[in-house]
């Protein structure tokens, strides 16, 4: 490969780069601050005209804090789950996609296609209001409580996002690989597994990440489904509470707070990999 | 056939070997010989369809029509193993394709560990010695983005050589290398040739081609113009294309 110097660098059309698909909207720390305080704010001084037998918002939170964090910890694992089974599927879906046969890629396109096209929120009703609450298998009964079931909505999505991230990056890798593994007699399988996806982590990791940030923003959808999450607890915290008004936006602005603090700091690593990874 | 092949038969015989893209013909009736231990250089204008003729001779591509044989194997026949083909013939490729991910120690060890399926202390045994007999010994570690071009092409050679393949494809392999990286790619070829390995070469190299060559062969269009030794083809070419040709490139 030559190596123009500096000084005499050839003008040269580089391969058109399409920018990573952004999903999620990014909000800065300091809005997001002001927006948290203004909430509050505004709750307090309904609370200061209140009566003084009843707890201020602060201390509402504080009381129901731990309640309320067990919640966002059921939320996070759902979304860990969801994303490990949808990463193994869409890894199964994605090489389906890559694949050979033309049925097997046709429909695993069908597939993805339809999942990847699908509201969330109809996915998981779907899932909730079809798979039975319990399944039989060689006489043993396995329960599905509905968190699993919950779980399972999500992995649907995430699984035709990661298909298509899979196949996305498995074609960036240039086809002369694939001569040079053929020329190897390495198998298409063994060429997938040992030259292209190592090549390809790389480049999966930041949308990969983008999509997980998304899911664990997703995860209250399950309280519409009456999964007990943060935003069903939250609801039961402001019913308990005798639903007070002033206290709405200070509890709900906590659930906020909570994703915010853990999907923030994802996205900006994201960013972060995106970046690193531009320059090669 | 592969039954009654002997090694005094040639390794590669290409017969009446016709490929087309499309409408386009690249290969129109190609029909050569190598034997065992030779050195065959094909020379000849850009688009002339040397780097397609050594593509169809390890079937990455496949032949329109006409018949190539590797070792009495049938490239054409669709029943071809096309595996156990490549491992008789390795390819060294333009743009040396090593894997980015894997130092050059792994690139020459994947092969024979993952294909071969042969042990891995003797397989890094003898990967070392490659690199060695290539010339980067103490270059095993690293990565192939961080080596020149005429360093990746020769990891790329003793990754070839690492499935002890019967013959070797060159495809013009200095074609991208910077000047004063070529000789030393070329030299390691030369010394390969020295050792016995039977090579085919598509170069523009043309006093590599005088030099080691055993037999010359000038294409253009798809077909072959001309061929003989060196001496003869380099001095006293007959044929007026082929003469042009080289006045152009000497």
């Amino acid at each position: 490969m030559k190596t123009a110097g500096s000084g005499n660098r050839l003008a040269v059309l580089l391969p058109y780069r399409p920018a990573p698909a952004r999903m999620s909207v990014r909000i800065g720390p300091l809005p997001a601050a002001i927006l948290c305080f203004c909430a509050i704010m505004a709750a307090s001084t309904a609370w200061a005209q209140a009566g003084p037998t009843m707890l201020s918002p602060l201390q509402v939170i504080v009381k129901w804090s731990p309640l309320l964090l067990r919640g966002f910890v059921f939320n996070i694992a759902i979304s860990l789950l969801a994303m490990l089974l949808g990463t193994v599927a869409g890894l199964g879906l994605g090489l389906a996609l890559l694949s050979e046969s033309r049925l097997l890629a046709a429909v695993s396109w069908l597939i993805t296609q339809f999942f990847r096209n699908a509201p969330w929120l109809v996915l998981l009703f779907f899932v909730m209001f079809l798979v039975p609450f319990q399944v039989t298998l060689f006489k043993t009964t396995i329960p599905l409580p509905d968190w699993i079931k919950a779980t399972v909505g999500f992995a649907l999505p995430v699984m035709a996002n990661v298909a298509e991230v899979v196949r996305g990056a498995v074609r960036s890798i240039p086809s002369t690989q694939w001569e040079a593994a053929e020329s190897l007699s390495f198998t298409r399988r063994q060429t997938m597994w040992l030259i292209m996806l190592p090549q390809c982590i790389k480049r999966m990791l930041p949308p990969w990440m983008n999509i997980y940030a998304l899911v664990a923003m997703s995860t209250v959808l399950a309280s519409i489904v009456g999964v007990s999450e943060m935003l069903t607890l939250t609801a039961q915290v402001h019913a308990a509470e005798g639903g007070r008004p002033e206290l709405f936006a200070p509890l709900y602005g906590f659930a906020l707070l909570c994703f915010f603090l853990y999907c923030y700091p994802i996205n900006l690593w994201t960013a972060r990999l995106e970046r690193r990874f531009r320059v090669r | 056939m592969a039954a009654t092949w002997t090694p005094d038969q040639p390794i590669v015989q290409c017969v009446d070997v016709r490929k087309s893209f499309g409408a386009l013909e690249v290969l129109k009736g190609i029909s050569l010989s190598v034997r065992k231990g030779e050195v065959i250089c094909i020379i000849g204008p850009s688009g002339s369809g040397k780097s397609t003729l050594i593509r169809c001779i390890n079937a990455l591509q496949p032949i329109s029509s006409g018949s190539i044989q590797i070792e009495g194997i049938e490239v054409s026949d669709p029943r071809l193993d096309k595996l156990a083909l490549r491992r008789k013939v390795g390819m060294v490729f333009q743009q040396y394709n090593l894997f980015p991910h894997k130092t050059a120690l792994q690139n020459v060890m994947m092969a024979p560990i993952h294909v071969l399926g042969q042990k891995r202390p003797e397989v890094e045994a003898r990967a070392r010695a490659l690199l060695a007999k290539v010339r980067l010994a103490g270059k095993e570690d690293t990565y192939p983005g961080e080596l020149s071009g005429g360093q990746q092409q020769r990891v790329a050679i003793a990754r070839s050589l690492a499935m002890r393949p019967d013959i070797m494809l060159f495809d013009e392999v200095t074609a991208a290398l910077d000047p004063e990286t070529v000789k030393e790619v070329l030299v390691t070829i030369r010394e390969l040739a020295e050792d016995g390995m039977t090579c085919l070469l598509v170069t523009h190299e043309m006093n590599f081609a005088r030099e080691v060559a055993d037999h010359v062969y000038f294409t253009d269009r798809g077909v072959i113009v001309e061929h003989g030794p060196p001496e003869t083809l380099f001095t006293a070419a007959t044929d007026e294309r082929t003469q042009r040709f080289l006045s152009q490139v000497l």
